[in-house]
């Protein structure tokens, strides 16, 4: 109760600026000390988490547990089977797939014509004429890797599969080569390896799959079946697997269900290939994570030294004023009020220089967020939560007044009266 | 006001025990004006820091207006320090980064005295030691009489009940010394209790009672005739 009226008594402060302002220079320098500390923890600590919201906003457009799986050909010999055997996936796998993982959440087979080397599609409308590379697509695609399909078109639906029809999804450059400007590109007929298809959709190019331009046309599974008759074959699986997955084990998983259904030898690696975007987006927020906990330990560690400088100033200053505050103790001060003062002056210096240096850092911060703004940067929205600052000042609280408390304890071990000798 | 019986203290140097005070037995009455006088090493200083609860000494009785001093711890000693006792030294000891008004409010603050009374008491005082006007220098820019008319003041503000002067003059010429202790009769005249611990004999004689130590005992307790320090200014 008596400490808490100290605290909030006019005098006390009045009593603590009058000895601060005593030696302005070395109260400047003692702030920097911190202030630097607490703006580079700040910074630090913004910084990374900038980075984290920036990798979060590159992933935002595809499921981040996210599968491509494909065959390739077998290198061990099983079953009565040569080495060497080239695989081709059934889009039957898919639902054994399904049935047998159940982390999996979507499972989708693509066909695709010209993606990965190969021919594209020859396609014209009108006198305009491109080639592009076209999917054979399922609506669960969508799910897995988020399409931005602009307004009036919409992407390929579940009739589009079961009858098989002859609608595609173009991309906007597909939109700009073969249309006119202010020609609405829903509902035209574009012809695509000899076969008109009716426009139903464009879409907006984002970097959701590891492959794909802005020049490329999708169309119904069913319908890129018929149209370069590949049977049940599928080129790749896109799968999503369920949130709380653990997508290393899931890829495994599928693997070794494609093994068994494809009778290949159970250690034969080479046979199907996979790229697990889920893993690359864990090793990456990872390595965020890792930034973040770096520049936790390095800020803190920077207002240690710099709280550290403060203690060191003061005993200093305590020393200088051995006589004054013998004068102090002389004229009435009891060993609390004295410890108190000291005390309180490190606390004070240590936050007025928290606070500056708070600014000071989230000034920076969004100076570098408008400087990377409008470059390709994994840089977004740097902010410091809440509770770091938080933390940071209950942190320079608590080091504020364990470090005032050596200088305040030894400015009351020295007896008045020989504190009052000293010259 | 302050009684001693038979009071000793001796320090340790190394492996000497030096024995500053032999049994020391005294008393002041209200209003009187003492001077202590002695040579240095009699012990007279440290008289005055055990009256001023400065130090302790190792054996003795030592009341303060009827209450008895001991077992003091420094908390106990700073309260009755505030309370009892007005300090004024040779070398004056304000605060230099305070004015000559805020240093003697000081005592106040520590009695918790709320602000704005303090500072009217303090200007008060200042008024009384003739340095209103100067009320907000700071302790440099004033001479050295005028620095310990400050000090005066603030030793008188808390309303102690013994003032305790040590040297008070000792860093002052004999002119400006006068006119401290002509300001210590004055305060003496309205009834307050000093002492004045002093090794200049024309000192001693403007105080009203002279005590003179030697080797740590009492040689001579003596009524003086007060000459005015007024008569030399």
């Amino acid at each position: 109760m008596n400490s808490i009226r100290f605290l909030f008594d006019k005098n006390t402060w009045q009593e603590i600026f009058g000895s601060i302002g005593k030696n302005k220079t070395r109260t400047i320098i003692t702030v920097i000390g911190v202030l630097w500390g607490i703006f580079i923890y700040i910074a630090l600590a913004g910084a990374a988490k900038g980075m984290d919201n920036g990798f979060e906003k590159n992933f935002e457009t595809v499921a981040k547990n996210s599968i491509w799986a494909w065959s390739q050909s077998t290198s061990i010999p099983y079953a009565g089977f040569k080495t060497g055997r080239q695989l081709r996936l059934k889009v039957q796998d898919a639902i054994v797939l399904k049935n047998r993982i159940p982390e999996i959440q979507y499972i989708a087979p693509v066909n695709t014509k010209g993606a990965f080397g190969g021919a594209s599609a020859l396609t014209v409308r009108g006198i305009k004429s491109n080639s592009y590379a076209v999917y054979g697509y399922f609506p669960e695609i969508a799910k897995i890797a988020t399409q931005k399909i602009y307004d009036n078109g919409r992407f390929i639906n579940d009739e589009d599969i079961a009858q098989a029809r002859k609608v595609c999804v173009i991309g906007d450059r597909t939109q700009q080569e073969l249309f006119d400007k202010e020609e609405d590109p829903i509902g035209g007929y574009i012809r695509v390896e000899n076969i008109y298809f009716q426009v139903v959709g464009v879409h907006k190019f984002t970097q959701t799959t590891p492959f794909g331009t802005d020049g490329d046309i999708f169309i119904p599974f069913t319908t890129f079946k018929k149209l370069y008759n590949t049977g049940d074959d599928s080129q790749f699986f896109t799968i999503a697997a369920y949130d709380d997955a653990d997508v290393v084990q899931v890829e495994k998983d599928i693997k070794a269900v494609l093994r068994s259904i494809h009778k290949v030898h159970p250690e034969d690696e080479r046979a199907f290939g996979a790229f697990n975007l889920g893993e690359i987006f864990n090793k990456i927020m990872g390595f965020a994570d890792g930034i973040t906990f770096l520049s936790l330990i390095v800020g803190i560690a920077t207002i240690l030294a710099g709280v550290i400088g403060i203690g060191n100033i003061l005993l200093i200053s305590v020393k200088e004023r051995t006589k004054e505050l013998g004068i102090r103790r002389a004229l009435g001060a009891t060993p609390r009020e004295v410890r108190s003062l000291i005390i309180l002056e490190s606390v004070f210096l240590t936050m007025i220089a928290g606070v500056i240096g708070i600014i000071l850092g989230a000034g920076v911060l969004s100076l570098i967020n408008n400087l990377t703004k409008d470059i390709n940067f994994p840089y977004t929205n740097p902010t410091v939560p809440i509770p770091y600052v938080l933390g940071a000042l209950a942190i320079m609280i608590i080091l504020g007044t364990l470090i005032g408390s050596i200088p305040a304890q030894r400015a009351v071990s020295i007896k008045p009266i020989d504190a009052l000798r000293e010259e | 006001m302050i009684e001693i019986k038979d009071l000793h203290k001796s320090y340790k140097m190394g492996s000497n025990v030096l024995h500053v005070l032999k049994g020391i037995n005294f008393s002041v009455k209200e209003g009187e004006l003492v001077a202590i006088m002695g040579s240095s090493g009699s012990g007279k200083s440290t008289l005055l820091n055990i009256l001023g609860m400065l130090d302790v000494a190792d054996s003795g009785e030592y009341t303060l207006d009827g209450v008895p001093i001991k077992n003091l711890n420094e908390t106990k000693a700073a309260n009755y320090r505030n309370k009892f006792l007005g300090f004024i030294f040779q070398s004056f000891n304000l605060i230099n980064y305070k004015s000559a008004l805020e240093n003697v409010a000081l005592p106040l603050y520590y009695q918790r005295v709320p602000r704005k009374e303090r500072q009217a008491k303090a200007m008060n005082y200042l008024e009384q030691v003739g340095l209103k006007e100067w009320s907000h220098h700071l302790p440099s820019e004033l001479s050295g009489g005028q620095k310990q008319r400050v000090a005066i003041a603030r030793a008188m503000v808390a309303e102690p009940k013994v003032l305790l002067a040590d040297e008070l003059t000792g860093a002052l010429d004999s002119t400006t010394s006068y006119e401290v202790m002509d300001l210590i009769q004055k305060i003496n005249d309205q009834g307050n209790t000093i002492l004045v611990v002093t090794h200049e004999d024309d000192i001693a004689h403007m105080c009203k009672r002279i005590v003179y130590l030697k080797d740590g005992v009492i040689m001579k307790d003596e009524k003086v005739k007060q000459i005015k320090a007024s008569a030399y200014v």
